[in-house]
C-alpha cells in the first residue's frame, strides 16, 4: 500500500497507509487529517482541500487540469506546488508522497 | 426600502431545484407559489456551485448537468407561472393571529401566505470572506463583498481582489469614480466574459486602473479603517500597498442565515420534520430538501422531489380546507393535463 504523509502547518507529521485509486483529500479524510476540509466532497467546487505537494513530488503528481487552475482561484495563499487534494488519484508510483497542509483553508 | 406588499397562497424560500419541484406539486393542486432567492438565479447548488458538472442519480435522465436540471424544472414549472423574487432574503417570518404567516425580505417586501415553505437548502449563498487576520473589522467600513451604491466609492482607492465576472465588474465600474484601482489576481486567466477581460487589459494599459499578478495577505489599518494592504507577488515577493478599500470577489458558500431566528425547532442547524407532511414544528410551515433532516435523509436531489409531493398534499388541506382531494395522474387525468396546457 503506497504510504502518503501530510504535515501540518505547525509541523505535525501523519503518515499514512492510502489505498491506490483513492483520492489524496479521501485518504487524509478517512484519517481525519487536521486542515483538510473537503467541504464538497471532492466534486473540485470549494478549494477546501488546498495542499501544497513537496517540490520533490510536483513532477511525479503532475499539473492541475484546467478546472482545478480555476478553482484554485478560491484558494487562500496559492503558491507553485498547489493543488487540489480531491484531484490527485493515489497510485503506486506516489508511494511515499508528502504534502503540507496550509495555514488555513479558505 | 422596497415596501410592496404580496398576498400569496403559497410563498418558497429558496429556488433551489427543490424550491422548483414545489411549483409544480402545489400547481398541480391550484396552490400558486412565490419563490423568494438571495442568488440572481433559479437553481441553487446546481445552478451556483456545479452548472456544468453532471448528475448520473435523476430518475429517468441518465445524465445531466446542473444548469441543465434547472432548465427543465423551470420548464416544468412553467403553466403555473411561478413568481420569482431574486436578490432577496428573507429575514423574517412570523406566524400573525388569523393563522396566515408574514415574511419580510431584506428590502423590505412584505409577503402574505397561507402557507410558507423553507426549501433553504444548505442556507442561503453568502460571499466567501478571505481568511486574512483581522478582516472582520474593517467589512461595512473599508471592506465590502457587494457594491450597493457607486457613488460611495467616489475618490477611494481600491484594491479588488479576485478574477472572475464580478471583480471585473467592479473594476469596470468603479474606475469612473474611484481615485484609483489595484485588480488583484494570482494569474493572467480570467473566469470571466472575453469582452470585460478586453476592457480591463485596456484601461490597465492606458494606466487608469493597475493590475498586479499576485495575492492580498495581509491588510493595515485601525479603528476599521483600512489604510494599506500586503500584496505578495508572484515571485514571492511581498509589498506594502496604500488603500483605503478593498473588494474580495472569492465565490458564494452557503450559510444557514436567518432561518435561525424563526422560533423553529433546529437540529444541528437543519430543521426536524415528519415524514408523512414534512412539516416544521409549526403548523403551515414546510421544510424540504437539503435544509430538513428526519429518521433516514438523505440530501438528494430526489429525495426533495418526493418530499415535495407529500408536502403538498398538507398543504392542499390548509388552502383549500373545505376541498377533498382526490388522488389523480398525470397521464390520465383530464383536469390536471388542463392545468398543465397539454393539448
Ligand atoms: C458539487 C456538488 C455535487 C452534487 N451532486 C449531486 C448529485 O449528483 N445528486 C444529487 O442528488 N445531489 C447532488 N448534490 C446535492 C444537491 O445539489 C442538493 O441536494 C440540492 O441542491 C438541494 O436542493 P435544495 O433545493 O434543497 O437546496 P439548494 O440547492 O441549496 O437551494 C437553496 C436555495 O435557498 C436560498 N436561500 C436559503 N436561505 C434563504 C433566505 N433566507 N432567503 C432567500 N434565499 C435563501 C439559497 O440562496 C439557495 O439558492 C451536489 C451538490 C454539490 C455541491
Ligand atoms: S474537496 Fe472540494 S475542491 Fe476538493
Amino acid at each position: 500500500m503506497p504510504k502518503i504523509t501530510y504535515i501540518e502547518h505547525n509541523g505535525t507529521e501523519h503518515v499514512v497507509e492510502a489505498d491506490a485509486g483513492m483520492t489524496v483529500m479521501e485518504t487524509a479524510v478517512k484519517n481525519q487529517i487536521p486542515g483538510i476540509e473537503a467541504e464538497c466532497g471532492g466534486a473540485c467546487s470549494c478549494a477546501t482541500c488546498h495542499v501544497y505537494v513537496e517540490e520533490a513530488w510536483k513532477e511525479a503528481t503532475g499539473e492541475p487540469e484546467e478546472m482545478e487552475e480555476d478553482m484554485l482561484d478560491f484558494a487562500f495563499d496559492v503558491r507553485p506546488t498547489s493543488r487540489l487534494s480531491c484531484q490527485i488519484k493515489i497510485t503506486g508510483a506516489l508511494d511515499g508522497l508528502v504534502v503540507r497542509v496550509p495555514e488555513k483553508q479558505f | 426600502m422596497d415596501g410592496r406588499e404580496i398576498t400569496a397562497d403559497a410563498v418558497i424560500i429558496g429556488a433551489g431545484p427543490v424550491g422548483l419541484f414545489c411549483v409544480f406539486e402545489l400547481g398541480l393542486l391550484d396552490i400558486k407559489a412565490h419563490l423568494i432567492d438571495i442568488l440572481d438565479k433559479p437553481g441553487g447548488q446546481c445552478a451556483e456551485l456545479y452548472p456544468e458538472k453532471p448528475i448520473y442519480d435523476i430518475p429517468g435522465l441518465p445524465v445531466v448537468t446542473g444548469q441543465e436540471l434547472t432548465d427543465r424544472l423551470l420548464e416544468q414549472a412553467k403553466p403555473f407561472a411561478p413568481e420569482f423574487h431574486l436578490q432577496q432574503r428573507v429575514e423574517t417570518l412570523a406566524p400573525q393571529d388569523d393563522g396566515s404567516f408574514l415574511l419580510v425580505t431584506d428590502i423590505g417586501t412584505r409577503f402574505h401566505a397561507k402557507i410558507v415553505i423553507i426549501a433553504a437548502g444548505g442556507g442561503s449563498f453568502t460571499p466567501k470572506r478571505p481568511p486574512l487576520a483581522g478582516i472582520e473589522a474593517y467589512e461595512a467600513t473599508s471592506v465590502f463583498y457587494a457594491v450597493r451604491r457607486i457613488e460611495d466609492f467616489r475618490g477611494r482607492n481600491i484594491v479588488v481582489a479576485g478574477g472572475g465576472d464580478s471583480a471585473l465588474d467592479w473594476v469596470l465600474n468603479l474606475q469612473p469614480v474611484a481615485n484609483s484601482i489595484k485588480l488583484v489576481h494570482r494569474r493572467e486567466k480570467f473566469r470571466a466574459a472575453p469582452d470585460s477581460v478586453n476592457k480591463v487589459m485596456a484601461l490597465a494599459d492606458a494606466g487608469k486602473i493597475n493590475f498586479t499578478l499576485g495575492q492580498v495577505m495581509e491588510l493595515h489599518g485601525s479603528g476599521g479603517i483600512l489604510e494599506a494592504a500586503t500584496i505578495r507577488d508572484n515571485d514571492g515577493v511581498s509589498s506594502r500597498h496604500e488603500c483605503d478599500t478593498l473588494l474580495p470577489f472569492f465565490g458564494l458558500t452557503m450559510k444557514l442565515g436567518p432561518v435561525a431566528d424563526w422560533g423553529l425547532n433546529l437540529h444541528e442547524d437543519l430543521i426536524p420534520v415528519d415524514t408523512e407532511k414534512f412539516q416544521t414544528s409549526q403548523p403551515g410551515i414546510f421544510a424540504v430538501g437539503d435544509i430538513n433532516t428526519y429518521p433516514g435523509k438523505l440530501k438528494l436531489i430526489l429525495s426533495g422531489f418526493h418530499e415535495a409531493a407529500l408536502m403538498a398534499q398538507e398543504a392542499h388541506r390548509i388552502v383549500y380546507p373545505d376541498k377533498k382531494l382526490t388522488f389523480q395522474y398525470t397521464t390520465s387525468s383530464s383536469s390536471l393535463q388542463k392545468k398543465l396546457g397539454v393539448k
